[in-house]
């Protein structure tokens, strides 16, 4: 063991190495490492975020697409209870056209038959006029017995 | 592997030879790698020229590398070598933030190079114990036209005990430096004196004056002492070991060889790691209050 210039010169030599290192060496690679953590610490942060905002995401499209689901329902609804009323309507206006069709079917077959009635009669009285007037011909007087005549004629 | 040479020098000289740092003496001659016999009266003026270059070139490669790997560093994937020195920096990092609690800006830095520094220059044991002394004289003798003899070289920096107190000394100015700036030259000073003995009187204050200061000086005194020479020690003796297997004959050599030097994978590492970890409590326990 001897001490000697050595120790000096080691000295200095582990000062400039400290120096250097100090310089060149540890501030750059530590910043680099702190650097990449707070990446990571972002990109994980960033997933947590993305996640969330998927299951946001997929909450809201059940929402919407039970709402959706609840107004086609209450459109289909709407639809048929309309339906059921148009076809009521149109039943009921059926019904009505019908019976009013009916009845004037029914008041032309009344006239008519009037009619036939009133002819018929007419044509009995006639025939019965023209009857008794060839009975009467031979043995009444057309003018004497006018007015039983017309008497007759009335009843029928 | 033993470095046969003509003379075919005993044991002794050969473990001699190893020991012996390539030196110059400053002042007086500018000789490589020459040293003068019983030259131990001058020894004040030497100056190890093995040590200190194996040391830089050591030195270098780590803050070269590393400088290199920070300059291209980049926060997305990194490349095999950036992940491999990110370990280093972070396994450092995370000692540093684990024991020391205060704000400092160095203690990152001191402590990544002390590790990797030290580190390296321990490594430097596993070289083949005759590898680079045999280069060394080879170049000695042919460019130089030195005395193979005279050639010497140690390969392991820290088994110098110049390296490693260098390296304690240089904690101790940090540990002192660290010292003042949290708690002011005066307060630094006012410490010496009234820790780790308190006293509520003023009398027996002034009493415990002195046994304080004696206890300081020990404390000041024992950590370089202690951080230095633990790893000479294990370096050396490892070294050591290392030598006298190599004086072994050849086909048995590996028998010891190989073992000693799988363990000294872990001394290496682990003395390289209790340097740069007792330089973490050290500064960590000069910003504390007492």
């Amino acid at each position: 063991m001897e001490f000697n210039w050595t120790l000096v010169g080691q000295m200095i030599s582990f000062g400039l190495l400290i120096l250097f290192t100090m310089k060149f060496v540890w501030p750059p690679l530590t910043q680099m490492m702190e650097e990449r953590a707070k990446r990571i610490a972002d990109g994980l942060a960033s997933a947590d975020r993305a996640k969330q905002d998927l299951a946001n995401a997929e909450k809201a499209s059940a929402d919407k697409l039970r709402e959706a689901k609840q107004q086609a329902a209450e459109i289909i609804a709407q639809a048929e209870k309309r339906a059921a009323q148009l076809v009521e309507e149109a039943k009921d206006n059926a019904k009505a056209e019908g019976e009013r069709l009916l009845a004037g079917a029914q008041a032309e077959v009344d006239q008519q038959v009037h009619q036939a009635k009133e002819s018929l009669r007419q044509q009995v009285a006639d025939l019965a006029l023209a009857g008794a007037e060839k009975i009467l011909r031979s043995e009444i007087d057309a003018n004497k017995h006018g007015q039983l005549l017309a008497s007759i004629k009335a009843e029928l | 592997m033993s470095a046969e040479n003509k003379e075919a020098p005993s044991a002794t000289d050969y473990i001699l030879h190893h020991l012996t740092f390539g030196k110059i003496h400053l002042g007086k001659t500018s000789e490589e790698t020459q040293v003068p016999e019983g030259a131990k009266a001058e020894h004040k003026g030497n100056f190890h020229l093995d040590t200190f270059s194996v040391a830089m070139v050591l030195g270098l490669l780590f803050v070269g590398l590393f400088a290199m790997v920070a300059r291209k560093a980049t926060p997305g994937v990194p490349g095999k070598l950036q992940n491999f020195v990110e370990l280093i920096v972070e396994m450092v990092d995370k000692q540093v933030k684990e024991t020391f609690h205060g704000k400092s800006k160095v203690i990152g830095p001191l402590s990544l190079t002390i590790f990797c520094w030290v580190f390296l220059m321990n490594a430097m044991d596993f070289l083949p114990v005759d590898l680079l002394p045999t280069i060394a004289q080879w170049i000695g003798y042919t460019f130089f036209g030195a005395d193979p003899h005279h050639v010497y070289l140690r390969v392991v920096p820290t088994a110098d005990v110049n390296q490693t107190f260098a390296m304690s000394l240089t904690v101790v100015l940090f540990i002192i430096g660290f010292s003042i700036k949290a708690k002011g030259l005066g307060g630094w000073i006012k410490e010496l004196f009234t820790a780790p003995f308190h006293a509520e009187s003023t009398g027996m204050k002034i009493a415990l004056l002195i046994p304080n200061f004696l206890m300081q000086m020990v404390e000041l005194i024992a950590k370089p002492i202690s951080l230095s020479l633990r790893l000479f020690g294990n370096m050396y003796a490892g070294e050591l070991i290392f030598i006298l297997i190599a004086l072994l004959p050849w086909w048995i050599n590996w028998t010891l060889g190989a073992p000693w030097a799988i363990f000294h994978i872990l001394v290496v590492t682990l003395q390289a790691f209790v340097f740069m970890m007792l330089t973490i409590v050290y500064l960590s326990l000069a910003v504390e209050d007492h």
